[in-house]
């Protein structure tokens, strides 16, 4: 992986680099796209929003394309991100000690890499959903094909693509409540890429130090 | 409402019986198919074709008399020929008249998630609105007959009708009007199984056919359409009729508790989201030298 200066001359440290911002927006946007045209054929309630949309012929439409789009950017995040989302042994303390970090008592929390246990739930909970919404998003796509012998395939695809779909609702729903408003700075960091050293120290300690200690190598 | 539309009761200045006296029209209507009385002549299929005003189009030749494997979007009417070896060693060729079933609880209607694409009206007839269809196709997976049929052009989805629009105004659909034998029927559902009964208590008593009966399925509340089979307990040989259709299950699982676990979990996790913000609030980080050296506090 090529190494950029993470450690800015404003003092400051970057977070994302602009590559990766782009990609995280092209999977923001497709998938709010899906998000928002998924739930209008999900509840009669909400059909509203297709029309709002430009009518639910077009959704309908258009839905696939936003999930080939999003399938990129988790293809593109897994080739970035891949490694640093492994699971070490060290998450297990992580995860015991997570009642602290909800009641933001972070000082007790174990010290972070580049991405907290959390965040990789999020990553690995989005590719593997995402695999399989793609899978059935397919089926979906052109049911019209699948032939009358195969039609358990679109059975399955009916019932597992929403299931998968609710599942990245509820990792969502967390990601964009802590990326926004619990997580001061957070957001800062995926629209402009960087955060304050102090932030850096905070939620990733072992990643900042790894900064640190690169930036000494290199004077 | 029109004159012809409503059922007739007395008529001034009429000589003779009044059309259609006895039997009821408007209300739950239903199309009988005696199979056994069926000779394959596919009068059936050009007249659905020239009421509904489609032009018959290339189709594939599968060695055998049926006009194409199933139905397709601009051809809803296709009697299904089969070869059925019997017990005996002899053979049956199965003749069935094959289009949409019109549930009682229709498959596709639950499946579909666009506002008013597909409507059962009271008389049982289910009929799809192309002006509301969005083209999902969900239709096609709900149906347990596979009936509904994309369109390329149209990119809509397409099935019999019950010739709603002959049905409304007092007429018969275009196919029973065709049919030479007489093994179409159309009227009251009650009637049509009275006469359906009787058609095949007869075949079983008079004709050989010990396993003769109706085909009205109780899996979809029992259908619109009806059939005279001479083997009700195989339904299977006479292309591919399900002997005990359902609504797939996983439509079924999919439109009642997945949707009401789903609704309460998104909002669950809204306001569980909200409730946490007012309890702890934001994490804010104050910036301070130890921070530059990469101290932990």
């Amino acid at each position: 992986m090529s190494r950029e200066p993470y450690l800015l001359p404003n003092g400051r440290v970057l977070r994302y680099s602009y590559r990766e911002r782009l990609v995280h927006w092209l999977a923001g946007v497709s998938y709010v796209y899906l998000l928002l045209t998924g739930l209008a054929f999900w509840s009669p309630w909400l059909f509203w929003i297709a029309v709002v949309l430009g009518g639910a012929t077009i959704s309908r439409e258009l839905h696939p394309w936003f999930g080939l789009a999003f399938v990129i950017a988790v293809v593109m995040m897994d080739r970035m991100w891949g490694k640093q989302m492994k699971e070490t042994p060290a998450d297990k303390e992580w995860w015991a000690a997570v009642p602290h970090y909800v009641r933001n008592e972070d000082e007790q929390m174990p010290s972070a890499d580049r991405f907290n246990p959390g965040q990789k739930l999020l990553f690995w909970g989005f590719f593997w959903n995402g695999l399989l919404l793609l899978l059935t998003g397919l089926i979906l796509w052109f049911p019209q094909h699948i032939p009358w012998s195969l039609r358990f395939l679109r059975y399955l695809a009916v019932i597992v693509h929403p299931v998968c779909a609710l599942l990245t609702i509820g990792l969502f729903i967390i990601h964009v409540y802590m990326g926004t408003v619990i997580e001061r700075g957070a957001f800062g960091s995926v629209i402009r890429g960087d955060v304050s050293r102090a932030w850096a120290n905070r939620h990733h300690h072992t990643w900042y130090q790894q900064l640190l200690r690169d930036s000494e190598a290199r004077k | 409402m029109s004159q012809v539309s409503n059922e007739i009761r007395r008529i001034s200045g009429h000589a003779g019986s009044v059309p259609g006296e006895g039997f009821s029209r408007d209300y739950d209507v239903c199309k009988l198919i005696d199979t056994t009385t069926c000779i394959g002549c596919k009068a059936c299929e050009v007249a659905c074709l020239e009421w509904n005003g489609y032009s018959f189009s290339e189709t594939t030749f599968d060695n055998s008399y049926q006009t194409m494997p199933e139905t397709s979007w601009n051809y809803w009417n296709l009697i299904k020929f089969n070869e059925h070896e019997r017990e005996d060693g002899t053979m049956q060729l199965l003749m069935r008249k094959d289009q949409c079933m019109h549930c009682e609880e229709p498959g596709c209607l639950a499946a579909c998630p666009a506002d008013g694409a597909i409507v059962q009206y009271a008389n049982g007839i289910v009929d799809f609105q192309q002006d509301h269809c969005i083209g999902c196709g969900y239709c096609i997976t709900g149906c347990p007959f596979n009936i509904p049929k994309f369109s390329p052009t149209a990119r809509k989805v397409f099935k019999c009708t019950l010739c709603n629009d002959r049905v409304t105004q007092g007429l018969e659909p275009a196919c029973i009007k065709s049919c030479p034998t007489g093994c179409l029927h159309f009227g009251s559902k009650t009637d049509m199984k009275e006469l359906a009964e009787n058609r095949a208590a007869q075949l079983r008593e008079h004709s050989g056919f010990a396993n003769a009966g109706v085909y009205d399925p109780a899996g979809v509340g029992g259908t619109h359409v009806i059939y005279v089979l001479h083997d009700a307990t195989n339904p299977e040989a006479y292309g591919g009729l399900p002997k005990n259709p359902t609504i797939p299950v996983t439509v079924r699982l999919w439109k009642t508790p997945l949707k009401w676990l789903g609704n309460l979990a998104i909002i669950g996790g809204l306001v569980g989201v909200f409730a946490h913000y007012l309890r702890f609030g934001p994490k804010i980080v104050e910036e301070d030298e130890k921070d530059k050296q990469g101290v932990r506090q």
